[in-house]
């Protein structure tokens, strides 16, 4: 009897011990699901279709870690507490960044930011830590969900042979896609509708605008280097992008037509989405570090430099007097230097040309407080232009060059097409009843106010300012973390779904790293 | 059987449990059976720990006990605003005792005790969205107290030690939220060091008015572990004169194993053995983690712990010639205030369930088990001490924790 009690108690103690070892789950376990929904949205195939933002090109490339945090992959993984499923991309093979057709290199190695190896900071640089693998002979296999193209634009998604390895060294493809294209003649969106998702996002655009802003409304020969003005199609009403050179401003009516097309093509089967607008040039740092006038002058040498644009200036005088210019241009493209900070002298080929009139001065002009000069132009500016003229500093007595500076004149054309797109594409959301993303305000708040986040502000300053990598135009991870919550937060509006945003602050910027060139 | 073998490997891929802090009250398996209660219970050489007036009440000249326990415990953190969640993934823990006591005259006894009363051990998964709080840490001390005891009057005994503290560290975090190196690996700090040793003390009274009551006080000295010779390990910071250089570099850090004050009570009639403890911990000693690194890097996390309080309930009853069975119940208020709660120390306030017997073997020797289960509510709670460089505003660390832990021992008692 004793014994037995004995054993029983035993047998409790153990029984006990076994009972309340059970670990605790959350009261509202999110791994569990139901605490996250879709709506009215299905989230199990995810597809994106767009340019480099949507591939997660960042720092001048397309590397392995910015793919990973591409605001596609971020959004998936998002989805997936809301019955999201697998997201394929065409990942590339390495974090050097950097293309390799047959194994030489047509495409540089990513940007990071150098030292002056005493604790500074020098500036950015191409990394050579790593050599670059990803050849684009070697095709990506398997099902894709991501069909961003960097360097694509609105009509390039619906070019057959685009994805055309043959067509790369011939100009014609883009090597990005010839990684995954589904043959030579296939088509981007063609790819992606075969995909046959439930839900899509489209962000495409902003290269029709974005190639004639970086180079200050010019385009470059790809064998001579000739450079010569861009087109904006809107002013010549060419509607053949086949015909268009690489900077040229995409007909408005090329870009609804096309557009249309691709939501069309992602729409075919009642898949949801959303479609993303283009954000203003200004919100970049390409167009804000470099400060219209960048130029520090004492008197002396302001009185100097003046008194050698005494000639020009009176020139323009004259050539208002003859009619050749309105006394309102003339006025314009006089060059005044004073004590302080200068706007510089720029080349405009929007100024009327006289340089074949009786009074034959060149286009130069100063800057104002509205031109953009480049991010490219800090390397140049106030340098000499010939090194053996001390007189020949660039933006003082030697005028910057048109490719540097996207003028007022400029700006309007870039801002008159991404205008028009924008409202293409808010009317094809409403239309369609797809969610429509703000990019451009939401852009525009970083570049303006900057946006408080868990740990910092995020703004468009280069380098530190969080938002954008060190190509200046695309964003960093936690600006696609940004890029992300801003299309969770519309699809969570157009669907009544509950996707949780991203903590930005967990998302990287910018890379250091000494191994550079 | 199929479930308990569930049981079983659910244990296993959890971690270690601690009370408030990294304080681990698992200083033997009968008193932790009573709520891990003791400054006023004279059972065996165990009580050396809990009240050191004690062990000259010991019936036996020689008393030696010894014990262990497995520490099963598991840690889940999510955060419900941004979708991310991770769960700890820690080795067992396992704190040891050993006691002696020796009876020299009827009112004066020795004892050696060595035993483990702060650890932790805590594992995240690496580069979890916590990592740059910690990764993994891994605290140990051992404390080595050579005893004297001695009845002063008829109901008063006095008793005490000094204490050989020899602690051990190993802390792993990243070295903030986004810094890596060119291939992406985030960049790392590690720290590690053993053998430190430092001095202090335990010192207790007993009050025996009856047979049936005993009063107990009890005060164990704070303990700074000041390690100064450990190595630190920078990994995977990039190739640049703007981040400290890998490899590896010294440190200074100190940590504090506060004061300790119990005083308590117990009540005997026939079979059954009532306690009652109330510890108050002076963790307000424990500010700031401050490292200094040989590099020049410097890292100072706030803790801002207050002092903490214990309430700790006890029974015994001795069911059968062999067989005593026990049971008791504590609540353990959390060292953590609001806004500290840094995911290398998790700790909200607990209660403490436990349960134990011992099994009388022969007439000196017994085997004691005990369990003890630390329900935890769950807790919504930030970190809001930390700031990437270079950024003048703070990132908290913010989400829901829940914890849970399980630790089951096993020891014997040998008297003669």
């Amino acid at each position: 009897m004793m014994k037995n009690l004995n054993i029983k108690l035993i047998a409790l103690f153990i029984a006990s011990a076994a009972i309340i070892s059970c670990e605790e789950d959350f009261d509202n376990d999110i791994q569990a699901g139901g605490v996250y929904t879709s709506g009215e949205a299905d989230f199990s195939k995810y597809v994106t279709v767009g340019n480099s933002l949507t591939a997660g090109y960042a720092d001048g490339a397309l590397y392995l870690n910015g793919q990973l945090n591409s605001y596609p992959n971020i959004i998936a993984g998002q989805m997936q507490f809301a019955g999201g499923g697998e997201f394929n991309q065409p990942l590339v093979n390495d974090n050097t960044g950097g293309l390799l057709a047959n194994g030489v290199q047509i495409l540089p190695n990513r940007l990071v930011l150098a030292s002056d190896g005493m604790g500074a900071p020098a500036g950015p640089a191409r990394y050579t830590g790593a050599a670059p693998t990803t050849d684009i002979i070697n095709k990506v296999t398997g099902p894709l969900n991501n069909f961003g193209v960097p360097g694509a634009r609105v009509f390039h998604l619906a070019a057959p042979g685009y994805g055309s390895l043959a067509g790369v060294s011939t100009g014609t493809a883009n090597p990005y896609y010839t990684r995954f294209s589904s043959s030579e003649t296939s088509t981007v969106i063609g790819d992606a509708a075969a995909a046959n998702a439930t839900f899509f996002t489209l962000w495409i655009g902003n290269n029709d605008i974005l190639g004639y802003a970086t180079s200050g409304g010019t385009n470059a020969n790809p064998l001579t280097g000739e450079i010569t003005t861009a087109d904006d199609h809107n002013d010549t009403g060419n509607i053949m992008p086949q015909t268009y050179r690489s900077n040229d401003i995409t007909n408005n009516g090329v870009f609804n037509q096309t557009y249309t097309g691709l939501v069309g093509a992602l729409t075919t089967n009642g898949a949801k989405g959303a479609l993303v607008n283009i954000p203003d040039v200004t919100s970049i740092p390409y167009f804000t570090t470099v400060p219209p006038n960048p130029i520090p002058l004492d008197g002396p040498t302001a009185a100097f430099v003046n008194s050698n644009y005494a000639q020009y200036n009176g020139g323009l005088q004259l050539a208002a007097a003859n009619g050749f210019i309105t006394p309102a241009e003339a006025a314009q493209r006089t060059i005044n230097f004073s004590a302080g900070q200068n706007f510089v002298v720029i080349v405009d080929n929007d100024l009327t040309d006289i340089s074949g009139s009786p009074i034959p001065l060149p286009n130069w002009r100063q800057t104002t407080s509205n031109d953009l000069i480049v991010f490219p132009a800090a390397g140049v500016l106030g340098t000499l232009a010939d090194p053996s003229n001390p007189a020949s500093v660039i933006g003082v007595g030697f005028p910057v060059a048109n490719e540097l500076v996207l003028t007022t004149t400029e700006q309007a054309r870039v801002s008159n097409a991404q205008q028009s797109y924008n409202a293409t594409i808010e009317a094809l959301a409403a239309a369609n009843g797809l969610a429509f993303v703000d990019a451009r305000a939401a852009l525009a708040q970083v570049a303006t106010t900057g946006v408080p986040f868990n740990g910092g502000v995020l703004t468009s300053t280069y380098a530190t300012g969080g938002g954008f990598s060190l190509d200046g135009v695309h964003p960093t991870a936690r600006g696609y973390a940004f890029t992300a919550n801003a299309i969770i937060d519309a699809v969570n509006a157009q669907y009544g779904a509950t996707l949780p945003k991203v903590d930005i602050g967990a998302y990287s910027t910018i890379q250091l790293s000494d191994s550079v060139q | 059987m199929n479930k308990i073998k569930v049981f079983v490997v659910l244990c296993l891929i959890s971690t270690f449990a601690f009370a408030g802090g990294y304080r681990v009250s698992t200083q033997s398996n009968k008193q932790l059976a009573m709520g891990h209660t003791g400054v006023a219970v004279v059972n065996s050489a165990d009580v050396l720990f809990f009240n050191p007036a004690g062990i000259v009440h010991l019936e036996n000249k020689l008393n030696i006990s010894a014990g262990g326990f497995g520490v099963f415990s598991d840690v889940k953190f999510q955060s419900e605003e941004f979708g991310t969640f991770s769960e700890t993934d820690s080795p067992t823990g396992t704190p040891v005792y050993l006691y002696a006591t020796y009876k020299v005259t009827e009112d004066f006894a020795v004892g050696l005790g060595v035993y483990t009363p702060y650890g932790s051990n805590v594992t995240w998964p690496t580069d979890w969205s916590g990592s740059h709080l910690v990764n993994e840490i891994e605290l140990s001390a051992i404390f080595i107290q050579p005893t004297l005891s001695y009845q002063l009057f008829d109901s008063v005994s006095i008793g005490g030690g000094p204490i050989l503290a020899i602690g051990g560290v190993n802390f792993n975090r990243n070295a903030s939220r986004t810094l890596t190196d060119e291939e992406g690996d985030r960049s790392n700090i590690e720290i590690d060091d053993a053998g430190v040793t430092a001095w202090g003390w335990s010192a207790g009274l007993m009050f025996t008015p009856d047979d049936h009551f005993t009063l107990g006080f009890n005060y164990r000295s704070l303990i700074n572990i000041e390690s100064t010779e450990g190595t630190a390990t920078f990994d995977s910071f990039p190739t640049s004169s703007l981040t400290p250089a890998n490899g590896e570099t010294g440190f200074t850090a100190t940590l504090p194993l506060p004061a300790e004050l119990t005083v308590g009570v117990s009540y005997k009639w026939e079979k059954l053995l009532l306690a009652f403890d109330y510890n108050r911990t002076m963790w307000s000693e424990y500010n700031s983690l401050d490292l200094e690194f040989g590099n020049g890097v410097t890292s100072i996390n706030p803790r801002n712990y207050k002092d903490s309080s214990t309430w700790r309930l006890g029974a015994q009853y001795a069911a059968t010639e062999k067989l005593t069975v026990r049971a008791g119940y504590y609540f353990d208020e959390s060292p953590v205030q609001s806004g500290y709660f840094a995911p290398e120390t998790p700790r909200n306030d607990s209660d403490g369930y436990t349960f134990g017997l011992s099994y009388q073997v022969t007439p000196k020797l017994s085997i004691d088990g005990s369990i003890l289960y630390l329900k935890f509510q769950e807790i919504t709670e930030s970190y809001d001490f930390f700031s990437d460089t270079g950024s003048p505003v703070p990132a908290p660390f913010e989400g829901t924790y829940k914890s849970s832990a399980f630790i089951a021992g096993l020891g014997v008692t040998y008297s003669m």
